[in-house]
């Protein structure tokens, strides 16, 4: 593996920001200027002296090649994670200035590397011990899993009443009632511990206000939840995949139970979604031998980015499990045996017409499926009005972008990338159409120098 | 996405309840209408949500795609060379950093929003493309900011119109390129040329105008004079305009001709661009008038103590129709006595070489010496000034710019500093730099701030020496470094890079002085230190965007 392999692109590292402050501080920060003793591994450590306000320079040292994602750590005393320091160092380093050359790591970085490296090893053998044992108190867990299974039960019930008692007074009624009654049923399935069911709950609040066709939005979302209800009130008649599929949607910790799956993972796509608590990232992956899509979840207390991030656009190789529950796409992140490299794969991709089929199929296992990933092959972004679509290049046939999609930047990126010409696309494909999350050109745009590059869309 | 309609699916999950009737049950409430198909044992809402979910699920598993709008137009292809990796990384990072966030102290960190300008000159000058998904940011960023406009749209090329087409944030793209990037005819197609001429817009036919100038003054001409009658007075100036362009004594009769046109701007264009002929009838009309107000009193100068040679002036008694016809303004603006503002107009707009004649052969060197009685002395090097710059005579400007050293070139002088840039940018780029460079020396950094803004980029080494020392001075007398922040920030942008090695002694931080500003010294060296980072990053950027195995290009 060459060092050049290993080098993110400046895109890949701005990603990790936390917000655009931090992104501008790290980019005024990516000069060899304030940096001093700056190198990097081959194993994916970067470290370097940065000079601040004090006397003593900031130590700052990064892996990328961590299991869990980048691990950071940096002497100043920033809230910020990673700080703008790090983000720095890392531009430096993406930029292949010859100001972080390949080298020796100092003690000071060395210490807190074979640190870490040592407590993930332990790690990994405590996972590994656990998932072949079972814990230390069976009897304790089987019971605490009971009493939450009747909490669940009773917010079930309770949820079914509401509904109940809307319907009867009809919706027309309920847009008066406004988000408090959504506000305070939500609250209750929380101490239901069923935050599956408290999240849905409080989308409810929102549709009311959300603009013509809202009561048919509220009747599919309010009748979805009663589907949950229901099966959650049934799990015991389901299927097994169904039930699983039923319990991770109420949101019961799901662990990973299928063996791990040992590919080259491509990252198709990372982008955050943020609430007042919480940033939610997902992070898309395709298995280049094994052809599976894989989801993974990383979540982040608010001002601070989600732990585990990945370069889109790069393969690595690792060990993946899968979550349970029928087409479950979801999955763990096992140990990672290489850094992310630039790779020729591109995800195989359909038509427009099989991305709908394949969302529908999709829903027999999980009818609450709101979309499905997809790659989609030759097509061409358009304008249409004032929304957009993406149009088959070989056909009469298009997916609507979704109206978020709409309104974000990534779209004229996407439209700059297509020129009129057939791009590849992958996205999330659903009911309330299509969101590109990131786009390859499909045809060489004049003379080009490397090979198309994953843009993000997001 | 559409959906199938309840009518066409044979799988009658639901108890026989059409979408739209479920949809209005639930909006009147079971209680006021009973959903059809009770089910025993179930209470009414519960049968229409059974029935919704059924119905949601099967709506949404039957989505199908839409009918396809029609394509707009592919662009063509690029055939500029593709960015080399690190600087595409590198304009990622410019253009990351957006202003917004600024104010307060600037600290070390360089100032990456103003390299851009830079940066697109050099990637410009090696003829590279740009990458299209950064096009949305720049076109961002030229929406904010005219001065980057043209190297934007020069580096975004025909892909950016394209987008420009689609969203009306980017509509100044399609404005500041004429036919919206179509491009405009050669001299190999006379039938489109003119074809545009007669039937296109007026920004097109300018941009026509000025690109057939710049090719071949005399066709330029050839149109213009065709359809010059029949243009309106306002078009009739832009027309005009272009003709600054190439210059020649071909163009004299054309505008000798506009010297009787009905606007009096299009008159006094044309006066101006006939001025800047040295040898046309109306330069020697207005070298006639003007040397006749001016004249060396004891001529023949037997030079005794009383009887220095000394000019005397005589401003005209009058604007008579001759000099009107000849583009003099009548009027004078309020606060002017109208001999004088008569006697500046032709002194301007005579050819200087007049002036050698008119005083026995005497140089400018010598004619600027002479002393000149009555206070006219203002009014007349002002006027010489003017023409100096609208004849491009570098003997003239250096004459009245003098010795950079003389104590009144740090004004107030006979010239103002804002006519010294003006006369410095008829030098050559090496004069210029050697007189600002001795300028600094000796005036320091405070009145230097216009003079440096005219001196080719990157700076001469003596210039780059001397503003180094003066800023190193300035330090040493204790003042705050924000008192220069203006020539901290142009030698940023422009001090040569190879400089950042000179800098290096200075970014240390420097114990308090007994006599200065306390923490000054810190903030010094924080100004030198994001000085020196400066320079390093264009080093660094300049590598970047060398092609494998080329020669460096001529840019700023």
């Amino acid at each position: 593996m060459t060092q050049q392999g290993v080098r993110w692109t400046a895109e890949q590292v701005l990603a990790l920001a936390p917000d655009a402050a931090s992104r501008k501080a790290g980019s005024k920060l990516a000069a060899a200027g304030p940096w001093s003793g700056a190198g990097s591994s081959d194993e994916g450590t970067v470290w370097g002296l940065c000079k601040g306000s004090g006397s003593k320079p900031y130590q700052t040292i990064i892996d990328v090649a961590d299991s869990t994602g980048p691990a950071y750590k940096c002497g100043c005393p920033s809230r910020k994670f990673p700080c703008k320091h790090a983000l720095g160092l890392l531009l430096l380093w993406a930029g292949d200035d010859a100001a972080v050359p390949t080298g020796q790591a100092p003690d000071w970085a060395q210490q807190w590397l074979s640190g870490r490296r040592t407590r993930a090893a332990e790690r990994t053998t405590r996972t590994d011990a656990a998932s072949g044992a079972t814990s230390a108190d069976p009897e304790a867990a089987r019971r605490r899993a009971e009493r939450r299974a009747d909490r669940i039960t009773a917010g079930a019930a309770e949820l079914e009443q509401r509904l109940t008692d809307l319907f009867r007074g009809g919706l027309a009624a309920a847009e008066q009632a406004g988000y408090g009654l959504w506000e305070e049923t939500a609250a209750r399935m929380v101490d239901a511990q069923a935050p599956g069911l408290a999240a849905r709950v409080r989308e409810l609040g929102a549709i009311p206000g959300s603009g013509p066709g809202w009561p048919v939005r509220l009747l599919e979302e309010c009748a979805l939840l009663h589907l949950l209800d229901q099966g959650w009130l049934r799990r015991d008649h389901l299927p097994d995949g169904l039930a699983a599929t039923v319990r991770s949607r109420i949101g019961l910790p799901g662990s990973p139970d299928s063996p791990p799956v040992r590919d080259r993972w491509l990252t198709l796509a990372q982008y955050d979604t943020s609430d007042a608590h919480l940033t939610t990232r997902r992070i898309w992956l395709h298995g280049t031998e094994s052809g599976r899509t894989a989801l993974l979840l990383s979540y982040g207390a608010a001002g601070r980015a989600p732990e585990l991030s990945l370069p889109v656009g790069l393969a690595f190789e690792a060990k993946v499990s899968a979550h349970p529950g029928a087409g479950q796409l979801r999955a763990a992140l096992g140990e990672r045996f290489t850094a992310p490299e630039p790779t020729a794969v591109r995800p195989p991709g359909i038509t427009p017409s099989e991305a709908a089929a394949r969302y529908g199929a999709a829903l027999q296992d999980d009818p609450w499926l709101d979309s499905v990933p997809v790659t989609l092959t030759r097509v061409v972004p358009c304008p249409d009005g004032d929304s957009w679509q993406l149009a088959d290049a070989d056909g009469d046939l298009a997916l609507p972008l979704t109206p978020s999609a709409r309104s974000r930047p990534g779209l004229w990126r996407l439209m700059a990338l297509s020129g009129g010409t057939p791009v590849t696309v992958f996205g999330e494909c659903g009911h309330r159409g299509f969101t590109p999350l990131t786009a390859w050109a499909d045809e060489p745009q004049g003379v080009r120098g490397p090979a198309g590059q994953a843009v993000t869309l997001w | 996405m559409t959906s199938t309609s309840g009518t066409s699916s044979a799988t009658a999950a639901t108890s026989g309840l059409s979408w739209e009737e479920l949809v209005t049950t639930a909006l009147l409430g079971t209680d006021r209408r009973t959903p059809a198909g009770p089910v025993p044992g179930r209470e009414a809402p519960v049968t229409l949500l059974d029935a919704a979910a059924a119905e949601t699920v099967r709506r949404r598993a039957g989505i199908r795609p839409v009918r396809a709008v029609a394509r707009p137009e592919p662009v063509a292809p690029d055939r500029r060379a593709m960015l080399p990796p690190a600087a595409r990384r590198r304009l990622t990072t410019l253009l990351a950093d957006r202003p917004g966030t600024g104010g307060g102290r600037r600290g070390t960190a360089p100032d990456l929003m103003e390299l851009l300008p830079q940066w697109l000159a050099l990637a410009n000058a090696h003829g590279y493309a740009a990458p299209p998904e950064v096009l949305p940011a720049l076109l961002d960023a030229a929406r904010g900011r005219t001065d980057l406009r043209p190297a934007v749209l020069a580096f975004a090329g025909a892909r950016a119109l394209w987008l420009a087409r689609l969203n009306t944030d980017w509509r100044f793209a399609l404005r500041a390129a004429p036919g919206g990037g179509a491009a405009l005819p050669g001299p190999d197609d006379p039938e489109r040329v003119q074809r545009l001429w007669r039937e296109g817009l007026f920004a097109e036919r300018v941009a026509l105008l000025t690109a057939i100038r710049a090719r071949d003054a005399a066709s330029a001409r050839e149109l213009l004079s065709a359809t010059w009658s029949t243009e309106r007075a306002e078009d009739r100036l832009m027309f005009l305009d272009t003709l600054r362009t190439g210059l020649e004594a071909a163009d004299e009769p054309f505008l000798e001709a506009a010297l009787a046109d009905r606007s009096r701007n299009v008159r006094a264009t044309a006066a101006e661009l006939l001025s800047a002929l040295p040898n046309s009838a109306l330069a020697g009309r207005m070298a006639k008038r003007a040397t006749a107000c001016v004249a060396v009193d004891r001529p023949g100068g037997t030079s005794t103590a009383a009887g220095t040679p000394t000019l005397v002036v005589e401003a005209p008694p009058e604007c008579d129709p001759g000099m009107e016809r000849d583009g003099v303004l009548p009027k004078a603006p309020a606060g002017r006595g109208e001999r004088s503002w008569w006697l500046g107009q032709l002194v301007e707009a005579a050819p200087l070489g007049a002036w050698s004649r008119r005083f026995g052969g005497r140089t400018p060197q010598e004619i600027v010496a002479l002393p000149v009685a009555d206070d006219w002395q203002g009014e007349l090097h002002g006027a010489w000034c003017r023409a100096a710059v609208r004849q491009r005579d570098p003997e003239w400007s250096r004459a009245l710019l003098g010795a950079p050293s003389i104590p009144e070139a740090g004004g107030p002088g006979a010239v103002s500093l804002a006519e010294r840039a003006k006369l410095l940018a008829t030098l050559g780029g090496g004069d210029r730099a050697e007189w600002v460079a001795g300028f600094i020396a000796t005036h320091g950094l405070s009145e230097a701030f216009q003079l440096l803004g005219v001196c080719a980029v990157p700076w001469a080494p003596p210039l780059g020496r001397a503003v180094v020392d003066a800023l190193n001075i300035a330090r040493d007398a204790g003042s705050y470094p924000w008192s220069f922040s203006g020539v901290m920030g142009l030698a940023e942008r422009c001090l040569d890079p190879a400089e950042a090695v000179r800098l290096q002694p200075l970014t240390a931080t420097p114990e308090d002085m007994e006599d200065s500003a306390p923490g000054a010294g810190g903030y010094w060296a924080e100004a030198f230190q994001r000085l020196a980072t400066t320079l390093r990053l264009r080093a660094a950027m300049r590598g970047e965007l060398e092609p494998p195995g080329a020669a460096p290009p001529e840019a700023a």
